[in-house]
């Protein structure tokens, strides 16, 4: 197919057709990052900024990585370190960044709708790395990526994303993302984290962790955040890994073969027990390797690598 | 000066509704009656003629819920931009908001609005102090003081009173001031979001506010109100429980009353679609059912007052990050085609609209409005068929914030006229 998507926001706006080329291109360009010389000139004199605005450590190395290995450029910029600290509004500091003429902007940002928002202020193409506790695409679509490299189709499947649904942008776009390829999502969770009019993405909801999982081909364990026993979400950690952590007992009520996957970072003993973390069904750091991958192919769709990347 | 206002539908509700002419000699009316062409422009100079055929002449709208931003944050609106995006929508009165820099907890900042706004000889402006000294929620503000300078009710607005000690006092010692208490009800501890808790909220990822943030509060200030017997006045309601509360309430002659705005009872949380914060304001707008309930509670009744809340904001606070954005929109020259599209899908009746948007305001911050003769001629000449397209841009106010740029109406002021002085005259 021909790419005509200029930003990738979230996933509710991509196609079933455009998700299916960005994961075959992704899987065309995953064998890059085998080789001992891992680099190819697809994108060689187009520029890449990674404008995040909020902490972020994998995601970040990720695309930056991703941006390298196709001989992109690309230029990494913190809230910490911009001028926004200066009383810079955002828009005027995207306005400068497209000033210096980048090919694509990759944002992360604390604030729901900032890609949007600056979709609409500036013609560089955007990739949403994350906004609040609205989208996560790339995270969505490497984890489609991962599953689908096992189980070959994602149609039909049984996946099961497991705790703080309300706060999490990955649960969201992953939700509506395998709904869209024909899988079935539960979720679970404490009633305090499950938010409400969730099953009208798609979803089935249960508060029981085991109805969950029965039977599914994928445990998907969220990060549980500390800072959120403040806001009366859970009692303590130790109630919640007993009630909503991922044990290896717990997990024989999966399929035998279902994969585990973690966004991270992993809460070692909260929402997962290091048995599981990596166990042999766990498919954790591929997704970690996936989503090289998956950005080279986002960064190459966007940018407008002419070649099929594959080919070099 | 003298004005003739020919021919136009005369309606005051419970007091006259017939086609017929009004004439005003020195801002007062002196004649209501048919009369042949007796007055010419000729024979007194200072005569002017109004043709108000096909058009409704009805007691001057009052808007007794606006933020003129006026001292302090004078680039977003001016007393004097205020007043005329007021008249440009058909008020003839406006009582404005005490967040201002510095609050209007006191008698110079109260004295220097009214002096501000007489000077312009328009839109009558009757400031609304604070309940609480800085709006801190701890002290009461010198009511005698802010009385005698001429507030004509309190309220915290823009902030909750939640300390309820407080507000059981303030509504006591309001009474012996002779000032009205305005509350604008909100729990903190529900209500940090930044639209209506629901799917909407949950698809685009934004905090929720629930509807019990609201009407926990409206369901408290009616408790004081049945307590003390002080009538207390319940600012933009939004949600459906909360005109529940007020419905039972008044069945059981609790003297509360309540307002709400055009933007809940036009627009829902699916407005915020795209992170527009032209949509975002407090309370966030809600869901078509609540929409519905406030609609219902506005035909029978329960609601009194249809106010605007208008609340100028400049893009430096609307154009941002969604939840950096500031509260509210603008809406004195958007309500009245507003409330008019209600009459126009039944919802209320014209002679009901005029009640919520003069009648009961006026009555509820002691201010009159009426057409007899010997009143003083404070009138809105509203033509219910004229044609318009809102352009933000075109507007007074200094501030662009509203989400009904580019709306199509039918109906608008066309004259409006204080202490029969015309104030705005459409093109």
């Amino acid at each position: 197919m021909i790419w005509n998507r200029k930003d990738i926001l979230d996933i509710a706006s991509l196609t079933v057709d455009e998700i299916k080329s960005v994961l075959d291109t992704a899987d065309g360009l995953k064998e890059i990052s085998e080789r001992s010389i891992k680099k190819v000139p697809t994108l060689r004199g187009k520029t890449v900024i990674l404008f995040f605005h909020e902490p972020s450590t994998r995601t970040r190395v990720s695309f930056d990585l991703a941006a390298k290995r196709l001989s992109a450029d690309s230029v990494s910029i913190s809230a910490s370190s911009s001028s926004l600290v200066k009383g810079e509004t955002l828009i005027d500091t995207a306005r400068n960044l497209e000033s210096m003429k980048p090919d694509v902007i990759v944002m992360r940002h604390s604030s729901a709708g900032t890609p949007y928002l600056l979709s609409q202020k500036i013609s560089t193409p955007i990739i949403n790395a994350g906004d609040g506790m609205h989208a996560h695409p790339t995270q969505a679509l490497l984890d489609m990526m991962t599953v689908r490299e096992v189980k070959k189709d994602l149609n039909g499947l049984h996946i099961a994303i497991i705790g703080d649904i309300a706060h999490s942008r990955v649960a969201r776009s992953n939700i509506i993302g395998f709904t869209k390829m024909g899988a079935k999502v539960r979720l679970a969770g404490p009633p305090t984290m499950i938010p409400m009019g969730i099953e009208s993405l798609g979803a089935d909801v249960t508060y029981d962790f085991e109805e969950a999982i029965d039977g599914v081909d994928v445990i998907m364990m969220l990060r549980i955040q500390k800072e959120r026993q403040r806001n009366f979400l859970f009692p303590s950690e130790r109630e919640y890994a007993t009630r909503y952590g991922l044990t290896m007992e717990r997990m024989k009520k999966a399929k035998p073969d279902a994969l585990i996957m973690h966004p991270g970072p992993l809460n070692r003993g909260v929402e997962i027990t290091p048995e599981v973390a990596d166990h042999i069904n766990s498919v954790i750091l591929n997704q970690v390797t996936n989503g090289v991958a998956l950005r080279m192919a986002l960064l190459y769709l966007l940018a407008g690598g002419v070649h099929n990347a594959s080919d070099h | 000066m003298r004005l003739i206002i020919k021919g136009g539908h005369v309606l005051d509700p419970g007091n006259i509704d017939a086609v017929t002419d009004i004439i005003i000699d020195n801002g007062v009316i002196t004649d209501i009656g048919t009369f042949a062409n007796d007055f010419s422009e000729k024979e007194f100079s200072d005569l002017k003629n109004i043709d108000a055929d096909g058009c409704f002449v009805v007691p001057g709208l009052v808007d007794m819920h606006v933020h003129l931003r006026d001292p302090g944050q004078e680039y977003k609106e001016t007393i004097e931009s205020g007043i005329r995006a007021a008249a440009a929508g058909g008020f003839t009165a406006v009582c404005c908001m005490p967040n201002t820099h510095p609050v209007n907890d006191n008698r110079q900042v109260t004295e220097y609005i009214i002096k501000t706004a007489a000077q312009f000889q328009s839109v009558q402006v009757y400031p609304v102090a604070s309940i609480s000294r800085g709006l801190n929620g701890h002290e009461l503000s010198e009511y005698g003081d802010l009385k005698e300078a001429g507030a004509v009710a309190v309220s915290d607005d823009g902030l909750p009173v939640s300390d309820s000690q407080l507000m059981r006092r303030s509504l006591e010692y309001a009474k012996g001031a002779g000032l009205k208490v305005i509350s604008h009800c909100e729990d903190l501890t529900l209500s940090s979001g930044d639209m209506n808790e629901g799917l909407k909220a949950t698809r685009m990822g934004l905090a929720g506010i629930p509807n019990a943030a609201e009407s926990i509060m409206v369901m408290r200030d009616i408790a004081l109100c049945e307590l003390t017997g002080i009538p207390v006045h319940i600012a933009h309601v939004s949600t459906k429980e909360s005109v529940h509360a007020l419905r039972d309430a008044k069945a059981r002659n609790v003297p509360v009353t309540a307002e709400t705005a055009p933007h809940y009872f036009t627009l829902t949380d699916e407005a915020v679609e795209k992170y527009n914060t032209n949509a975002k304001m407090n309370p966030p707008l809600r869901s078509l059912e609540d929409r519905d309930a406030v609609r219902k509670g506005l035909a029978d009744g329960t609601i009194d007052v249809i106010v605007t809340d208008h609340a100028p904001h400049s893009i430096l606070e609307k154009e941002v990050e969604f939840d950096k954005a500031a509260n509210g929109i603008i809406g004195l020259e958007t309500s009245l085609p507003l409330g008019l599209n209600l009459v126009e899908e039944g919802v209320i009746t014209f002679e009901t609209l005029i009640r919520k948007m003069s009648k009961n305001p006026s009555k509820i911050i002691g201010i009159s409005r009426n057409i007899a003769l010997g009143a003083s001629a404070h009138l809105t000449i509203i033509d219910p068929d004229r044609h318009f397209t809102y352009d933000v841009e075109k507007g007074f106010s200094k501030s662009k914030n509203s989400p009904f740029n580019g709306w199509e109406f039918k109906g608008m002021a066309v004259y409006t006229i204080v202490n029969g002085r015309i104030v705005f005259e459409s093109k």
